[in-house]
């Protein structure tokens, strides 16, 4: 059928800035699309606000707006561009959603827009409860019987009819309150009267139970020509009842025999068919584990990010093929591009398992509920692909970097039996497979352990064969046999010699072999290797069959999306990958994350998905004998391996080992910034609180307490009490004693950063950026604005000229980020970081200046001048761009979201204007603020702000917004002549701030506190109660005087005009 | 952890020299056999007891086999034929609700030798390279002997397969309330064939390969069924010969896999044998008369040669989306269809079950010529 001859320009709708549950898998699918569209000769149109992503670079498409994604702004890019088509399905649900809203208001067909990918009615039968039911029950596909009553015989009486256990939710209480499981009908009578107590409608939902039912995915594809075909089986390690996002997956399904399996691919097949689906599609089921029973869950008409993990744990590039489908091809007619001979028209066959294993950010949130259950709260995700599950599992935990080479953690090895149980009957925590495993050696059975945690026993008797692995290694002598089945599972050497306590008899080698879609049927062409311990290196004969002669360079990246460690590092290691290629080097990219443009295989020349640790990496140098190594775009996991590499003689690119180490050790970088004559806040080194204590005493509070081992503001905190200080090492100690904890002078000055590129005697920087939030707030979860707007030309000259002096001292050669403090007219470092960094993308983005490009030709000794670049700042353009962070807190239960020194964003937006009031209206809009212009403001500030927070209400309070606050905050206000209702603190008794919270008269909260972090403080829970309510809280007094300014100034969206960045 | 710790040695030897050593399951012993593999990542089960693998040592090429165990309810013939079964990894705790023992269990009572813990994908390269090649896994030390293991290696043939496997008497199965009556030609038929007959309101009697033209007849069926079977089509002289007549009798035929390449043997048409052949749970056919493509469920070393058949006889009607060989022909001259591929799946996709429904639409239209 081939190209719809009507198509010639279309816009991709992107899905925004990283939040939980909508990642860079988006990113993956979206550049995926862009490059397949433009191999068409379409012309392709892009709006995305996240600037992090590669999707949005110039090389994606041919206009690219990084515009706030609502309604309007895409409406206005559909007038000013006039395409022909929309993509809808490769955004997520940001994406799909708008395209709807379009589709139903009409506005596609006003405008002679054709919506690709998926059709309204498609979406209704997928997305709507009921239309979702009915499809399902017409093509006799079985769903989960529910029903909502609103008297306890009705719960009953459908209880009869559907079988007991049955779950009741009650309507409209938060976090399912009042809901419960109920065996029989006495529990159902008490747990339904009590929920239709607390449903504010007095409605519960009975619906049957089905946990510890397995939880299948299948991904699915079909044509406009009716093709369907399932890529990928995945089956989740938790059955049912933990967000598959949450979850172990394990593709593809183990534990179905082919009826099984056969049965629910062909129930997905038919879904996919009766929905009529044009592309991808996701398909989740329910299965009984002693019947052949099962349940549809859960359809994605869209790609998403099982589809991500699908297309890396398969090869087949789902998203590429949905949108050639989409435009109008059929899977016959598209060629598998990892052979290059069969079509897309095809199952992949797979000859190893593929493990995703989670990642979470509960190291950063200490106080974070940790339960998973519906609502998922990973941030990121890593895959590992072994020839066997243990040795995938194994590969998945390191991957993971949790501090672990393996199953077993400290925490949990200390514990008993009757604890170990305990906390397993207690729910599903992040950490539940550390702890079946830790059970599993404390001899709990596996019969015990699969009766209280429904975990199916082939994985559970599969932890069991590493927990027998580890005591075989612990008894007798470490004997090569040994030493190969414990590479075989997956050990590394270091491991196996500790729980040996021997050295290890042999060092051997991983071999590579390539993931090709067909099991090995036919001869694969693309490059897609990972490790295993066997006989054949496919990976060294590929090198030697396709020898080119150039020089091989590896990019190592930067693992699984976490808080402080994004997309962006994503992008860099892409763009270097990219640009040595244009050099005529061999780019090899090592990666462990599957949702990212980086571990597409035809990114590099090769891809090694393995984890990130010195012995894999080794094994990867020793197969590769690359002429170098590149660690500077891949963050602090790729940066953590350069003494190793160094060590090991490895030829590093950029900047060196001992320069690496200079910025990074407290005492050497103190050395050079004293060498250079440059400031920074004075600070100490301690051990003990004791020692904490007196040190803050001396340096007179706040002071800033972190960690001395990590960067990225992990655990890192402002104190302003000694009280603070004592509640920080304790927790600090318990956690890891060795490390020394470093304490700095706070100073609350206007913070600044710089990212430069430097060739050992130029530098250059693409721009300064300041940020709203004065220093304390972590430069990831500022708003950042570049061109810097309050910068005396003494403070940025400063600037300049410590730049050029930390680049040369450190003889940088690639990137750096710096981070200056101005305080009292006076520039400070606080930190420097010798690769890239977050800002990088965007930078590069607004100046025009492909810094990762620039960058990586410095490496191999071209020098600014060559490329055409003055040192110095390079000259600021005509757009101001605001940086606006976003955060996943809805997400999180028990996150205070006070924003400080640790860093708690997801993601970011980027706002482009002529001004930098539109810029930031663009920012705030895109980040998803809701700029209400009446209402109410609710204010609780700490004492030291409330003198600054006069100013600030004072603006509100003429804009017309009802004032109210605590009475503290309240009565100081009023002093100062601003009409401020007083609230009741929430320990004062009803109403009080919460109530006034759930009343609807709020719209805005300011709210800061001395202290944070333990859930219970009042200050806590009202910021967490509004992020319940959605209402918009700002818990930095510079945040809310910036929103208050852009309020004030009167602007809206329709007023601002939308920027083509690639015009700029 | 017993498994790779306590495995006894095993050897596969192939054809070119080439040693794997790995460890024992199953029984143990010498066997020779051709080796191939199967890209399925489920049935193996369904593998195991095929009658199609008459004579082949049947490489698993994903790694994790006998997860869910095995269950008698699954089998697709009361025996095994397999000559030999090489996995990388065997479970020997598997977990399924309807598992009734090990994979380990089943291979000792049947006696088959299996081979475990070996490089299976670089076997299965060696295969696609070279092609399917014989080969022996013995559980002795192989070095002592290796001319004569050679010797026999490369000399071993599989001869009289179909002979081999099929039933010597007939046998029939019925549902409760038959609609049509079926004689399926047992080459080593798929107990799935006959029950998606069954299931579709056939009474199936089960005749022998060799049965003729006129005790077919004499049975009075409104459909013939051509079962799947093993070895190397055209060494059926007899067969091919009574299939020529039983054609001409006029009832409605459709034929898989093996019983495809008979049928066009005996209409004129030549087979071939395929480099490695295909054999797995995913391989794209297309429908060339709607243009759909299907997936499903193969397993087979020899194919018909669609330009040999003769063209007022018969016209391709399926093709392979990947190497583009014949999977399927309908006849002109004679009211027959048949399909290279498996529509009884077990194991495999279901997509293509239809062409049951095809067969009893054409069995309704003989049926109701004959009234």
């Amino acid at each position: 059928m081939g190209l719809r001859s009507d198509i010639k320009k279309v816009l991709v709708i992107g899905s925004g800035p990283i939040i939980i549950g909508q990642a860079a898998e988006f990113d993956y699918a979206g550049a995926q699309a862009c490059r397949a569209l433009k191999q068409e000769g379409l012309e392709v149109v892009l709006i995305n606000s996240n600037p992090a992503t590669i999707m949005t670079d110039k090389a994606m498409a041919d206009k690219i707006y990084i515009e706030p994604l609502t309604l309007d702004v895409v409406k206005r890019v559909i007038e000013i561009e006039q395409p022909d088509s929309v993509l809808s399905t490769l955004g997520g649900q940001t994406g799909l959603t708008l395209s709807m809203q379009l589709a139903e208001e009409g506005f596609l067909d006003s405008h002679n827009v054709r919506l690709l990918g998926a059709n309204p009615e498609t979406i209704h039968k997928a997305e709507d409860r009921q239309a979702f039911k009915d499809t399902m029950e017409k093509i006799g596909e079985p769903c989960i019987p529910s029903k909502v009553v609103e008297t306890v015989e009705d719960a009953v009486a459908f209880a009869k009819e559907i079988g007991y256990p049955v779950i009741v939710r009650p309507a409209f209480t938060l976090g399912g309150t009042g809901g419960g499981i109920a065996d029989n009908e006495e529990q159902l009578r008490d747990i339904s009267t009590n929920g239709l107590r607390l449903s504010p409608i007095t409605q519960v939902l009975i619906e049957k139970c089905i946990s510890g039912w397995k939880e299948i995915e299948f991904e699915v594809i079909r044509d406009r020509k009716g093709n369907v075909i399932t890529v990928c089986s995945m089956e989740n390690f938790d059955p049912v009842g933990v967000h598959t996002g949450d979850s172990i997956v394990i593709a593809p399904a183990v534990t179905l025999s082919d009826r099984e399996y056969q049965m629910l691919r062909t129930a997905s097949l038919n879904i996919i068919s009766e929905l009529k689906v044009e592309g991808g599609c996701n398909c989740q089921f329910a299965l009984h584990p002693e019947s052949m029973e099962y349940a549809v869950i859960e359809v994605n008409p869209r790609v998403s990010r099982s589809s991500a993990l699908a297309s890396k744990a398969t090869g087949y590039p789902i998203a590429k093929v949905a949108t050639r489908i989409a435009i109008g091809y059929t899977l016959d007619e598209i060629i598998n591009q990892v052979t290059g001979k069969t079509y897309a028209c095809f199952e992949p066959a797979l000859d190893y398992v593929v493990i995703k294993f989670p990642k979470w950010a509960f190291d950063k949130f200490v106080y974070a509920k940790r339960t998973l259950g519906t609502q998922m709260k990973a941030t990121g995700e890593v895959m590992a692909i072994g020839t066997s599950f243990e040795q995938a599992m194994m590969k998945a935990v390191r991957s993971t970097e949790l501090g672990v080479d393996s199953m077993n953690m400290k925490k949990y090895e200390k514990m008993s039996v009757d604890e170990l149980l305990m906390l397993l009957k207690n729910g599903v925590e992040d950490e539940r497979s550390f702890q079946v495993f830790a059970a599993l050696k404390k001899g709990v059975s596996v019969a015990q352990i699969h009766e209280i945690t429904l975990i199916d026993e082939w994985f559970l008797e599969k932890l069991m064969n590493l927990v027998e692995l580890e005591s075989w290694l612990a008894e007798g002598t470490l004997t090569e046999e040994k030493y190969l089945t414990a590479k075989k599972y997956g050990y590394l050497d270091k491991t196996i010699e500790r729980m040996s306590g021997q050295k290890c008899p042999l060092h051997r080698n991983a071999v590579y072999k390539m993931v090709d879609t067909c099991a090995g049927e036919f001869k694969a062409e693309t490059p897609y290797f990972y490790s295993t311990y066997d006989e054949e290196n496919e990976a060294k004969q590929f090198i030697d069959r396709t020898d080119s002669g150039k020089k091989k360079v590896i990019v190592f990246g930067s693992g699984p999306i976490r808080i402080g460690q994004g997309i962006e590092f994503d992008y860099c290691s892409v763009h270097c990958v990219w640009t040595l290629k244009e050099l005529g080097y061999e780019a090899v990219i090592c990666n462990n994350n599957p949702e990212t443009v980086s571990t597409d295989f035809d990114t590099g020349d090769r891809l090694y998905f393995d984890p990130l640790t010195p012995e894999d990496v080794d094994n990867i140098i020793a197969t590769e004998q690359p002429y170098g190594v590149v660690v500077q775009f891949g963050g602090q996991t790729a940066i953590k391996l350069t003494r190793h590499l160094a060590d090991s003689g490895v030829n590093i690119l950029g900047t060196s080992a001992d320069n690496i180490d200079a910025a990074e050790d407290r005492e050497r970088f103190d050395e050079l910034l004293e060498q250079c004559g440059i400031p920074r806040p004075e600070g100490f080194t301690v051990m003990t609180t004791k020692e904490a204590v007196k040190v803050a005493d001396k340096l007179g509070y706040p002071v800033l307490l972190r960690p001395s081992y990590v960067l990225g503001g992990q655990n890192m905190i402002i104190a302003h009490s000694e009280q603070d200080v004592v509640e920080y090492m304790g927790i600090i100690t318990s956690h890891m004693i060795e490390n020394p904890v470093l304490i700095d002078k706070y100073m609350m000055g206007t913070e600044v950063e710089v990212d430069a590129i430097c060739d050992g005697k130029d530098f250059l920087i693409p721009g300064i950026m300041e940020h709203i939030e004065r220093a304390g707030v972590h430069s990831g979860d500022s708003i950042s604005i570049y061109p810097a707007q309050n910068l005396s030309k003494k403070v940025r000259e400063t600037i300049i000229e410590y730049t050029r002096r930390l680049s040369l001292a450190l003889n940088v050669v690639g990137l750096v980020n710096i981070q200056y403090v101005v305080y009292r007219g006076e520039v400070y470092v606080i930190e420097v970081n010798p690769r890239s960094s977050r800002t990088v993308p965007y930078i590069s983005k607004v100046t025009g200046i492909p810094m990762v490009d620039i960058a990586t030709k410095i490496m191999f000794g071209t020098t600014l001048k060559e490329l055409g670049y003055e040192s110095g700042l390079y000259p600021e353009g005509d757009y101001v761009a605001v940086k606006v962070p976003v955060f996943s807190f809805e997400k999180l239960q028990d996150v205070d979201t006070m924003l400080g020194p640790e860093m708690k964003s997801t993601g970011e937006c980027l706002g482009i204007g002529r001004s930098f009031e539109d810029a930031l209206l663009k920012g705030l809009v895109a980040a998803g603020y809701d700029l209400k212009k009446e209402g109410g403001v609710l204010i609780s500030v700490r004492d030291s702000e409330k003198r600054e927070m006069v100013r600030i209400a004072d603006k509100f309070s003429r804009m017309g917004f009802e004032l109210y606050a605590t009475s503290g905050t309240a009565s100081y206000l009023n002093k100062n002549m601003i009409a401020t209702n007083t609230v009741r603190k929430i320990s004062e008794g009803s109403p009080n701030t919460l109530d006034l919270l759930d009343s609807g008269k709020i719209h805005y909260m300011i709210s800061t506190s001395a202290k944070g972090r333990m859930p219970a403080r009042d200050s806590v829970r009202m910021r967490r109660k509004s992020v319940e309510r959605s209402i918009c809280s700002l818990t930095a007094v510079d945040t809310a005087n910036a929103l208050a300014n852009v309020l004030r100034s009167g602007r809206s969206m329709d007023d601002v005009e939308l920027v083509d960045i690639t015009k700029i | 952890m017993a498994l790779i710790k306590n495995g006894k040695p095993a050897y596969l030897v192939l054809a070119d020299g080439q040693v794997f050593r790995g460890k024992c399951f199953g029984a143990e012993g010498t066997v020779i056999g051709e080796v191939v593999f199967t890209t399925g990542m489920t049935g193996y089960q369904e593998t195991l007891t095929d009658p199609s693998y008459y004579g082949q040592i049947v490489t698993q090429t994903f790694p994790l086999i006998g997860n869910y165990g095995v269950n008698a309810e699954d089998y697709e013939s009361a025996q095994s034929y397999v000559s030999g079964y090489i996995v990388r990894e065997w479970c020997n705790t598997p977990s399924n609700f309807r598992c009734e023992g090990t994979i380990d269990g089943f291979l000792k009572s049947h006696n088959i030798i299996g081979l475990y813990d070996i490089d299976t994908r670089r076997l299965t390269r060696t295969l696609r390279e070279a092609g399917v090649m014989n080969g022996a896994i013995t559980t002795e030390e192989p070095n002592e002997k290796m001319a004569e293991l050679l010797a026999q290696i490369r000399s071993y043939t599989i001869t009289d397969a179909v002979k081999h496997v099929t039933e010597t008497e007939q046998r029939v199965y019925a549902p409760e309330k038959p609609k049509y009556r079926v004689v399926l030609f047992d080459f080593g038929y798929k107990r799935y064939i006959r029950q998606s007959l069954v299931n579709r309101g056939c009474e199936v009697i089960v005749v022998p390969a060799d049965t003729k033209a006129e005790n077919v007849r004499t049975l009075q069926p409104d459909g013939i069924m051509l079962s799947n079977g093993p070895g190397d089509p055209s060494e059926n002289v007899e067969i091919i010969a009574n299939l020529k007549d039983i054609a001409a009798l006029g009832i409605p035929m459709f034929g898989i896999c093996l019983g495809h390449q008979l049928m066009a043997l005996s209409q004129g048409a030549r087979t071939e044998k395929l480099k490695y052949g295909h054999r797995g749970a995913n391989q794209p056919v297309i429908d060339l008369a709607s243009g759909t493509t299907y997936v499903t469920s193969q397993n087979h070393g020899y194919a018909v040669v669609g330009e040999s058949l003769p063209p007022e006889i018969a016209e391709v009607s399926h093709i392979n989306a990947n190497d583009r060989t014949c999977e399927g022909v309908r006849y002109k001259a004679v009211d027959a269809f048949t399909v290279q591929f498996h529509p009884e799946a077990h194991g495999g996709p279901l997509d293509t079950a239809y062409l049951f429904d095809e067969f009893t639409s054409r069995m309704d239209a003989y049926k109701k010529e004959a009234e």
